[in-house]
């Protein structure tokens, strides 16, 4: 491929409140490239008022998450060979987030919902006990470990229709952590966190459609982790405790 | 745009749940409707029926079937991923869940004509 | 009624209905050959306990699960929410009780023919 190529860039401007438009963008085509990479040529040199996130450049930060071609996608570690179709390439804001400008969506519904599904530790001894030991084979700290390793990127919460339909789901990643949480064995507080995503928008309003777990950049499993909740709830139902 | 980021088996399968069940749903109260005539005139309940000789009512008839059991098929599914120990292999329940109800709507066409 | 009971109530109502739909599904496919008749139909059904007791069930069971299934669609798809929603989603499970259980007297107990 040589430098002298170009694809065609469509990027989405505006915000809800002044209007969004789409406006296209001829960027140079290189052997090796990112979507995060084209945005940022654009940004610095075609229109330096275009508005996007991004931190850590390496997957790990989770904060350049957009829709590429409509699919939901980490763009730092998005190459454009992978997406490329025709030569262009589609790229907005992340889907089921309020854009705040061009690229950039406002988070805090996504916190705030992670917050609401209780997905905090609740302490079962105080800072100057000594730390017990945890065992990593046991089954229920392997349950918890699947999900440690999200990046909060939000991609699942962008891929997922019941979010879009319902505007109080607390979405997969909110109700993974609570799972994973829920299966920590330092957490002195399960009932709390079975009540949390009990509620309106909690756990039960998924239909296990996995959007979450078809699009999580790590590979991880919302869909299985929600699965578990339920099966928590409906156990401590019939008499099994939190 | 967004109809990329849903074409995946799952998202299919969550789909075919939700229409079917609303499709059933529709149907429910002209199935009770028509079953109610038997208290006060068969005749007309046999009149009824006998529409089930038309080939597109046949047809209509084998997707009623197809929807009932491809709702109840993939309701199983989803009870189990939801409350057994049973989140792997997702895809294959879903994808046996449609063929199941394929192969009893094919054997209800046949024995139909 | 929080949102996880009428989870349940729709789990519940869906495994008490699977070997109803089965038990349908079969019933079907052995009555559909060689067409239906009002006659063949209430010859099965009239002045049977059995039949009774499982289509009665059965129709308690989908009234509450419809009701339940079209409450979601009608929160998700049309926007309908909190005495909206709990107002028409009730009706609608009443009154597909209603129809069901005037259609399951028709065939089972009535007079019929």
């Amino acid at each position: 491929m040589s430098h002298r190529e170009t694809i065609t860039v469509t990027v989405q401007r505006g915000s809800a409140a002044t209007g969004q438009h789409m406006q296209e963008f001829q960027v140079p085509a290189y052997e090796s490239q990112t979507v995060l990479d084209v945005v940022s040529w654009i940004q610095q040199n075609t229109d330096p008022t275009l508005t996007y996130r991004f931190a850590c450049r390496v997957g790990m930060c989770g904060s350049c998450a957009m829709m590429v071609n409509g699919v939901p996608r980490w763009t730092c570690r998005t190459h454009v060979k992978k997406v490329l179709k025709d030569q262009r390439i589609d790229i907005a804001p992340l889907r089921n987030l309020p854009v705040l400008k061009d690229l950039a969506v406002d988070m805090d519904p996504f916190f705030d919902k992670w917050v609401a599904a209780e997905g905090r530790h609740h302490p079962s001894i105080g800072r100057d006990a000594p730390i017990p030991a945890i065992n990593p084979e046991a089954a229920a700290r392997q349950v918890a470990s699947a999900g440690i390793e999200c990046i909060n990127c939000s991609i699942c919460y962008a891929a997922c229709d019941t979010v879009a339909n319902d505007p109080d789901y607390l979405g997969p990643a909110a109700l993974q952590r609570a799972w994973t949480v829920y299966n920590d064995a330092k957490d002195a507080d399960r009932g709390a966190i079975l009540d949390a995503v009990s509620g309106k928008g909690g756990c039960h309003s998924c239909h296990s459609m996995g959007s979450c777990t078809a699009y999580c950049p790590n590979g991880l499993d919302p869909l299985s982790a929600i699965a578990g909740l339920k099966r928590a709830t409906t156990r401590r139902f019939f008499g099994g405790g939190a | 745009m967004s109809r990329v980021a849903r074409a995946h088996p799952l998202w299919l399968a969550y789909i075919l749940h939700r229409l079917s069940g609303l499709l059933l749903a529709l149907f429910l109260p002209f199935h009770f409707l028509v079953l109610s005539l038997a208290l006060h005139n068969a005749a007309r309940l046999d009149a009824f029926l006998t529409l089930a000789e038309i080939p597109v009512i046949k047809l209509s008839e084998t997707a009623l079937v197809f929807l009932l059991a491809v709702h109840m098929f993939g309701g199983l599914r989803l009870m189990a991923l939801e409350w057994l120990p049973w989140s792997g292999a997702q895809k294959t329940w879903a994808a046996s869940a449609a063929a199941g109800a394929v192969f009893l709507s094919f054997l209800f066409l046949m024995r139909a004509i | 009624m929080t949102p996880f009971h009428l989870y349940m109530a729709q789990r519940l109502s869906a495994l008490v209905m699977a070997p109803f739909v089965l038990v349908h599904l079969g019933v079907m496919i052995y009555a559909i050959q060689g067409g239906l008749t009002a006659a063949e139909i209430l010859g099965r059904t009239q002045g049977s306990l059995f039949w009774f007791l499982f289509y009665g069930m059965f129709v308690i069971a989908v009234a509450l699960h419809a009701a339940l299934g079209l409450r979601v669609i009608l929160a998700e798809w049309a926007g309908l929410r909190g005495g909206v929603l709990n107002g028409v989603s009730t009706a609608i499970g009443l009154g597909l009780l209603g129809l069901g259980a005037h259609a399951v007297w028709a065939v089972t107990a009535g007079g019929g023919a």
